[in-house]
């Protein structure tokens, strides 16, 4: 569905993306994941067919977007970091106008507003003044807009940023119904968001693709951690922890809880280690938020 | 040309959907008829009625002018600093698609004031003896000059997300297309007659004035009109890149 390869783009002398390269395939739910200011809006618009690369190739749907455009713009719908809505129209206006725009025929726009006005849970909205309606429901019409022409590909830049935690919620359901129909391909800054809507995570960091795969590949490589909680004489635990084969480090977290970088299933020897230099170890468990610390990890090598 | 008239639409109606458009149009209107009542009638009532309307006509250049900034100012700037330029962007809309769209409706709404203000010329029309063809010439010079004085603005919008930075550049344009008549008077002979026809007003608009459209004055404003759009066009293709 997407294939990008050697993507380029300078603004002035910073790069704000290099050299990036990955595909997508079709139906997937794809999450791209970074710190604010790693390129991922950058990318994002590049893919959206708003900003031109400085150099790479992305052929969407097999069309090149340096040489079509306008074919690639009929198959995408795009939600960028701010949704672009026309405050003094109304939602059904407003969606109407973006279906022409976006090149539905006149008879089947008003079907189409609907349709989308349902999906996002807008209906009741239609005659609403979008200058009127609260932060959630404008990052509604804005994901009802990327939608309403039915576009193979849907690209949305933080579809929940700002949103209270029910209305993330909200959202999270509305992509993953999403599913199926249309290739998404969604940006955050936050995890645990990601990785629950999407099939597959790309990371960026500093423009450069840093990791890809889906939670499960990315847990089973360097990030995993285990936590320990222990009774006492953690200097021991931690000697005794770092003995361990397999143990790439150990680090005190609290006066009785350690985290230990090591894969999950290393926890009987953990244990057997720990009991044999006489440690009581009242809890011992894989750690809570593994993505979020394989994410850091990821992120921070170069302040490390 | 469906999706230039759709943006066509949707920007014409957004000027009577906020105030600006009722704004611009009363302002207009107000001006117009204190400096028709002051100016063009004059004190005594001896004025021939053909001088009654060249002076209409005069002085609604000036106000034409000054309405097409206004008018134009919003266009492109006002889409960036919204964020929805990224919707027209992102969509199967060619970048002359979305520069000529915004035009057209800037020059619908320059129409629709210069119609609210025809009223002027119809109590000269009934009070004295003037020409339609006067009337003609003299709407048709006004909307021609307000039409490159809003391709001067389209381009002024085009190139800030501020608008009234966008009303600060493109007087500044206009301004220095107008003064051309006095670098023309300052300079010297084949100089001279070029700066004065490159001028906004003083060669091209005073004809109209009178009734006369000639034929060198029409192309003079659908050329620097195509000059400033393509311009904006190049902008915003530029800013793809960027």
């Amino acid at each position: 569905m997407i294939e990008v390869e050697g993507l380029t783009k300078y603004y002035g002398e910073h790069a704000a993306i290099r050299d990036l390269s990955f595909t997508i395939n079709k139906g997937e739910v794809i999450g791209f994941l970074g710190l604010n200011g790693a390129g991922k809006s950058t990318t994002l618009r590049v893919l959206g067919a708003v900003l031109l690369p400085t150099a790479g190739r992305v052929k969407i749907d097999g069309l090149d977007l340096g040489t079509e455009p306008h074919e690639v713009r009929k198959r995408i719908g795009f939600l960028p970091d701010v949704p672009p809505l026309y405050n003094e129209m109304s939602v059904g206006d407003y969606l109407g106008f973006v279906a022409q725009l976006r090149g539905v025929p006149a008879e089947e726009v008003e079907g189409r507003v609907r349709e989308a006005e349902a999906k996002t849970t807008l209906t009741e909205m239609h005659g609403e003044i979008i200058g009127t309606l609260s932060h959630g429901y404008r990052q509604r019409v804005g994901v009802a807009q990327a939608l309403v022409h039915r576009p193979q590909l849907l690209i949305l830049d933080e579809p929940t940023s700002g949103l209270d935690p029910a209305q993330i919620k909200e959202m999270r359901k509305l992509i993953r119904d999403l599913r199926g129909e249309h290739t998404v391909l969604l940006s955050s800054h936050i995890l645990p968001e990601v990785s629950q809507t999407c099939d597959r995570l790309l990371i960026i960091d500093e423009g450069k693709l840093v990791a890809s795969g889906t939670e499960a590949e990315l847990s089973r490589g360097s990030g995993a951690a285990v936590d320990v909680e222990i009774g006492g004489a953690i200097d021991k635990a931690k000697t005794a922890l770092a003995g361990v084969e397999g143990v790439r480090g150990v680090e005190v977290l609290g006066a009785t809880q350690l985290r230990v970088q090591a894969s999950p299933e290393l926890r009987p020897a953990l244990v057997r280690a720990l009991v044999g230099a006489n440690v009581d170890v009242v809890r011992i468990d894989r750690a809570a938020s593994q993505l979020e610390s394989i994410f850091m990890q990821l992120t921070q090598t170069r302040s490390a | 040309m469906n999706a230039i008239l759709l943006i066509a639409r949707r920007e014409l109606a957004g000027y009577f959907r906020t105030w600006l458009g009722y704004i611009i149009i009363a302002a207009v209107l107000v001006v117009d008829g204190l400096l028709f009542n002051s100016f063009a009638l004059g004190s005594g009532m001896d004025r021939k009625s053909t001088e009654v309307l060249s002076q209409f006509f005069f002085f609604s250049s000036g106000v034409t002018m000054i309405a097409s900034i206004f008018i134009s100012m919003r266009l492109l700037a006002a889409e960036r600093e919204a964020g929805t330029v990224n919707l027209l962007l992102s969509s199967p809309v060619r970048d002359f698609e979305i520069v000529l769209g915004k035009y057209l409706a800037a020059l619908g709404f320059l129409a629709i004031l210069l119609g609210a203000s025809l009223y002027m010329p119809a109590m000269v029309l009934v009070a004295g003896k003037i020409s339609w063809g006067h009337v003609f010439a003299g709407y048709f010079g006004l909307l021609l000059l307000g039409a490159a004085a809003l391709a001067v603005g389209t381009f002024g919008s085009a190139i800030t997300r501020s608008q009234i930075l966008a009303v600060i550049l493109s007087a500044v344009m206009v301004v220095a297309l107008l003064v051309m008549w006095w670098v023309g008077r300052v300079t010297d002979r084949p100089l001279s007659s070029v700066f004065e026809n490159l001028a906004l007003w003083s060669l091209h608009f005073p004809p109209f004035q009178a009734g006369i459209i000639h034929l060198r004055d029409v192309i003079y404003y659908v050329v620097v009109s195509y000059v400033a759009l393509f311009a904006s066009v190049r902008v915003l293709e530029a800013r793809r890149w960027r």
